[in-house]
């Protein structure tokens, strides 16, 4: 009995793993000459997916319960426009302005959460709902591209360097080159951090799994559902809104097309990473993975040069295509044991 | 009471009383801006071709009609919906004009090929589409959305790939045409008629109708009573993906180009909402295709009406999100339970003040 | 009230809409006693579970639990656990995707000073549960990685460690092998010496009798009576669940019964079966033949069925119909070939509920024409009037939603939509359950009229009277496995003996 089993869902994890590392593995082959084995490409995956990874923690979170959040990319583009304009435009203070942006965040979950938990909507509708009224009220702030060059503070911010100890080189010119991370990437690596710890070590953590698991008998053992199903779409939006000021400090800019897609790979990320559509399994860790993976892909197609920009999203709509199939050939496997 | 309880229940109750409240917003918007009370209805001939502000809105809402036959039937098999056809509109758009006009041409005067093998070519793109979609929620049992979450994000990019990330122009009259006008009156009117009819008439003398709601009410009954619960979804999802090829010829033809970026763009929201409107339960089952139709052009005559008050196309989906979100409480079951408590509660209120 | 006593329900009385599903119903358990409440399909005893653990509300009657001052009612199952009843489900309301010590703790779990949950103590405290218990696993693993039994017992260990005075056991044995059942009865044992009263409802009669101090028996919503264990021998038991004590019973000899040769045969199943449902069966039946399946609940006769309609795939042997051999894959096989199946559960897998009755009756009939040969609305209204009228249902009109109607006119409607496709073989599983006496005898009427016909018919029923008036043949069935048939002396009596099974009572 002893001995952990690997049962499917670790398998899932760990084919994603190994995906990420043989796509890694494959892109130093391939373009060692552009600099694809430097510490700082690895960095700089990070660095752009710093956003993204704030909202896989957060999709994480809702899909364990069985749900779905696609209001993610337009909550990021208000977010960045609200920032831009608010700074450029109105000329409030960045700090203040980044609390507003959490505090949108929560009500516009509050209200998603209501719809799911206690309206019983689905899921899907709601945020649909929710995408289009985030993506319009984009445009009722300005329908114009802001960029953000005034405040001195949030340019500060994103300016930020953190410099990495190790992996140093020296270019063809003969500067060194020492790595680096930005603000965005410790914020994003915390809120990691913190999710993973609060699915693990929360009673909160474990009803998301439980209600994910079967509703029915985690309303039996006493655990408020719709309570439960509420405050996951709050922690989506919340964290979909720190993700959108993380994304703001790497763009600098707001715009109505911001972030249009971004919720896809937010999911496709989660469920790379082992998280079942279904609900009841899944894990950050795993989202985290699935965000390297996206970013890798990315990264590939840009370092390719020759390659369209859409081959990315067609190659991250694929891989969700083949782990969907995956899960589902699971769940039959599953199914037939019994 | 009891009459107003009658009406309200009519099962094109809610398209029509949304159709009738557009039009009285349209006539207040007239005279208080100084125009003829009624020059909403007002249909003139300018120019050879038909002309006015209905017309306008039938014309407009054609693709959402369309989209609306092939949605109407997913959402009653399903109990999902097919989130997919605004992209793959796109993608069909963009096949076609890839195959008119040769790949990487940007802009062409002249066919590369027949009209004929480039429509057809579109139309069978987004019924492959369809055929993907419905594969994966009728045979392996992914959710409806998720499922077609996955062309959602891909068809678009596809699109771009197929038109070498170019916006493909067909300047040429025979492809217009389907944009354009047939004699005096616009042709997408004329084929979203013609889609709805072909539709009717498939439901009037065919069982498909019986089927798909059996289906859609009770799969496992349906099943022991004779029918293929999977076949029929999946046939289901194909009609929706052809609805959203023709839809996206249509699109494109406007525009004499396939402009992958923005043809179809938020169309699956105004397809699912037609439903909605259309007094069909997103949960599934009873359909009413009539009302779906009713509900596309309501529909478009709202987006339409925000136009015209000075609402930008940027923002109409803020007042379309929210118009949603209150048609679905209104559906939903917790809403309902509440609203006969209190209404009981209210009859009981009124009971005791007699006695 | 007794000290020994620790529930008691008096008078319990509660109506679906149009049945009585409990009439004036009383339910004593004592401390330390395993009693077992036994009954029919629809006798009542899940409502009456229902009742107690606040999922159904009753109507009048009270309960009491012992400790608690007044009498109890419970609004929900999480409101009954806190005054110490809890219920164990034959599926197993737990987490499967959550470890083995989250589900014993999940909703008070032990808290660190820092207020997050202390795995370690988790731990700790689930092994000492577990081998409390008697078993010694690993509660980090996931609950899934178990097999249903240990699932079983888990949810059992959860519902003992909450200070529960009244456990429930519904129906917790039909998924498990008979060692499994061994180490449940052990636990059962173990929490009955602790004082634990618990209430085990099964239809295993063996079971029952292994562990059992004391029997109640329900049927048709009323009590028939409560019995020490000694008192009431297999026999009698069966007899007191089905309703007729079978020694006043004069034995109702069957007619004639009419001779059928090899050319006959209509259906020739060899070694059919369905892994977990129905071990390997031969059945032959004749053109005219009515044939009885019986046996308990969960015995395995609406299983057998629904193998040879293909409702649930075949796995094994091979089945002939009128001498070519078949191959069924879905149900719209064996409709080609001219079968049909009424299905036991009329709401999940009869009718469609919000269809009218003109289209639930035609459905079938259109399956099998196909989607492009629609039925002319004329032929349609002909074919709903014709049942409507030949059935009696009562129905505001044709275009009425079904499921507006009674259960008893919902299941006449079913048997219209298979009547219309005019079959050579219908299998009617509970077509009487939930109808009215008079019903019932339309129902059994015309199932002879079929026969008369040429007509093959496989009925199922719990009611053995109403079987024997209709059957020439009866196959007896218990625990998944058709063991016998009887073709000669149908009687109450030999099919009694045949379905209580195990020989001769203790």
């Amino acid at each position: 009995m002893k001995g952990k089993k690997i049962n499917s869902n670790t398998l899932l994890l760990l084919i994603t793993i190994g995906l990420f590392v043989v796509m890694y593995a494959v892109g130093c082959v391939i373009y060692s000459s552009k600099g694809f084995t430097h510490l700082q490409t690895f960095l700089n995956i990070l660095i752009n997916n710093a956003g993204l990874l704030c909202i896989a923690c957060g999709m994480t979170c809702v899909m364990l319960t069985g749900g779905i959040d696609i209001s993610v990319g337009s909550l990021v583009a208000m977010d960045c426009m609200f920032l831009a304009v608010g700074m450029e435009q109105w000329g409030l203070n960045a700090g203040l302005l980044c609390v507003l942006v959490l505090l949108i965040g929560l009500v516009f979950g509050l209200v998603q959460g209501f719809c799911v938990g206690y309206l019983e909507i689905q899921p899907f509708i709601v945020t649909m709902a929710g995408m289009f009224f985030a993506r319009g009220m984009t445009a009722v702030i300005c329908t114009d591209q802001v960029s953000i060059s005034q405040n001195a503070f949030f340019v500060g911010l994103a300016n930020m360097k953190f410099e990495i100890p190790f992996g140093a080189y020296t270019n063809s010119k003969g500067v060194l080159q020492v790595p680096f991370v930005r603000l965005p990437v410790i914020i994003a690596l915390v809120v990691l951090v913190l999710v993973f710890l609060m699915l693990r070590y929360t009673k909160f953590g474990r009803s998301l799994y439980a209600v994910g698991g079967n509703e029915q008998s985690a309303t039996m053992m006493g655990l408020n559902v719709k309570l439960t199903k509420l405050k996951a779409y709050m922690l989506s939006s919340f964290l979909c809104s720190v993700g959108g000021i993380c994304f703001c400090m790497n763009t600098m800019s707001g715009s109505v097309r911001q972030a249009l897609g971004l919720e896809m790979d937010a999911i496709a990320s989660a469920v790379i990473g082992g998280t079942l559509l279904t609900g009841g399994v899944g894990n950050v860790i795993g989202s985290f993975f699935g965000v390297l993976i996206n970013g890798t892909i990315s990264t590939l197609v840009k370092t390719n040069g020759k390659l369209l920009s859409s081959w990315s999203s067609i190659a991250v709509a694929a891989l969700l295509c083949f782990f969907i199939v995956l899960q589902s050939v699971f769940a039959k496997m599953k199914d037939s044991k019994k | 009471m009891n009459k107003l309880k009658k009406i309200t229940g009519m099962a094109l109750f809610l398209p029509i009383f949304c159709m009738v409240l557009v039009m009285a917003v349209n006539i207040f918007y007239d005279i208080a801006s100084g125009n003829f009370a009624f020059n909403f209805f007002t249909i003139s001939i300018r120019n050879g071709v038909l002309y006015g502000r209905l017309i306008d809105i039938l014309n407009r809402g054609s693709e959402i009609a369309i989209l609306a036959v092939g949605m109407t039937l997913v959402v009653s098999a399903s109990a999902g919906t097919d989130i997919s056809v605004g992209s793959v509109m796109s993608l069909a758009a963009s096949f076609c004009c890839m195959l008119l006009a040769g790949y990487g041409v940007s802009s062409t005067n002249d066919l590369a090929v027949p009209l004929l093998v480039g429509v057809l070519g579109g139309i069978l793109m987004g019924c492959l589409c369809g055929a993907f979609n419905g594969f994966l929620v009728a045979y392996l049992n992914v959710q409806p959305m998720v499922a077609t979450l996955i062309l959602f994000s891909a068809a678009r990019a596809i699109g771009l790939l197929l038109c070498n990330n170019l916006i493909v122009y067909v300047r040429n009259d025979s492809f217009k045409f389907f944009g354009g006008y047939t004699g005096f009156m616009p042709t997408p009117i004329i084929i979203a008629a013609i889609c709805v009819i072909i539709m009717m008439v498939l439901l009037k003398k065919t069982a498909l109708g019986l089927y798909i709601q059996s289906v859609g009410i009770n799969k496992k009954a349906s099943r022991i009573a004779g029918l293929n619960s999977a076949k029929i979804i999946f046939v289901c999802y194909v009609v929706c993906g052809l609805a959203a090829g023709i839809a996206g010829i249509v699109g494109a033809s406007r525009i004499s180009s396939a402009d992958s970026n923005n043809i179809g763009l938020n169309y699956e929201l105004d397809a699912i909402l037609a439903v909605a409107l259309g007094g069909n339960s997103l949960g599934g089952g009873k359909f009413n295709l009539a009302g779906s139709i009713i509900g596309a052009y309501t529909i478009q005559a709202i987006t339409t009406t925000l136009y015209a008050l000075g609402v930008s196309s940027d923002v109409a989906p803020v007042y379309k999100a929210i118009i949603v979100l209150i048609i679905v409480t209104i559906q939903a079951p917790p809403f309902k339970a509440y609203m006969k408590r209190m209404s009981a509660k209210r009859a009981l209120a009124k009971g005791g003040a007699a006695a | 009230m007794d000290n020994h006593v620790v529930l008691t329900m008096r008078g319990i009385s509660m109506t679906f809409p149009g049945v009585k599903a409990l009439d004036n119903v009383d339910f004593t358990l004592r401390k330390g006693e395993i009693h077992a409440l036994m009954g029919e399909n629809g006798a009542g005893k899940s409502t009456l579970i229902k009742c107690l653990t606040g999922i159904n509300a009753f109507e009048t009657g009270e309960i009491h639990v012992e400790g608690i001052e007044g009498p109890v009612v419970n609004h929900s199952t999480l409101d009954a656990q806190k005054k110490g009843i809890s219920t164990v489900y034959q599926e197993v309301n737990l987490c499967p995707n959550l470890s083995v010590a989250e589900n014993l703790f999940i909703g008070r779990e032990p808290k660190t000073k820092l207020g997050t949950i202390d795995w370690k103590t988790m731990v700790k405290k689930s092994e000492a549960i577990m081998a409390d218990l008697d078993m010694n696993i690993d509660v980090t693993q996931n609950l899934e990685e178990y097999s249903l039994a240990l699932q079983q017992m888990i949810a059992i260990a959860r519902a003992v460690d909450m200070e529960c005075k009244v456990l429930i056991l519904d129906e917790p044995t039909s998924s498990l092998d008979d060692n499994e059942v061994e180490k449940l009865f052990r636990l059962m044992n173990q929490l009955k010496a602790k004082g634990v009263g618990i209430v085990f409802v099964t239809h295993f009669l063996e079971q029952v009798y292994a562990v059992c101090d004391r029997i109640t028996v329900l049927r048709n919503g009323q009590l028939v009576g409560e019995y020490p264990i000694d008192a009431l021998p297999r026999v009698k038991l069966v007899a007191a669940m089905m309703g007729k004590d079978f020694d006043d019973l004069a034995s109702i000899k069957s007619d004639e019964s009419p001779v059928f040769s090899d050319e006959d045969l209509l259906i020739d199943a060899k070694g059919l079966s369905h892994k977990g449902t129905i071990k390997p069966f031969d059945l032959e039946i004749h053109k005219g033949e009515v044939v009885g399946l019986t046996g308990l609940l969960g015995s395995g006769r609406s299983e057998l069925a629904r193998v040879i309609y293909g409702a649930d795939r075949n796995q094994t042997g091979t089945l002939k119909v009128n001498g070519k051999e078949a191959k069924i894959n879905a149900p719209i096989d064996a409709m080609n070939l001219g079968m049909g199946l009424l299905p036991d559960d009329r709401k999940a897998e009869g009718i469609i509920g919000d269809l009218s009755v003109r289209e639930n009756i035609i459905l079938a009939l259109q399956a099998k024409r196909g989607m492009f040969r629609l039925l002319p609305m004329k032929e349609q209204i002909e074919l709903a009037d014709k049942y409507i009228d030949m059935l009696q249902i009562k129905t505001a009109s044709r275009e009425t939603l079904i499921r507006q109607l009674s259960g008893g006119n919902q299941q006449k409607v079913i048997l219209g939509r298979w009547l219309a496709t005019d079959p050579d073989f219908l299998i009617l599983d509970e077509p009487t359950r939930g109808i009215d006496i008079g019903t019932k005898t339309e129902i059994q009427k015309l199932v002879l009229k079929l026969a008369k016909e040429g007509k093959s018919i496989i009925f199922i029923s719990s009611e053995i009277e109403e079987m024997l008036r209709t059957c020439t043949k009866m196959a007896v069935l218990r625990d998944g496995a058709k063991v016998g048939e009887i073709t000669e002396s149908l009687t109450q009596e030999t099919v009694m003996k045949a379905i209580a099974g195990g020989g001769t009572n203790e």
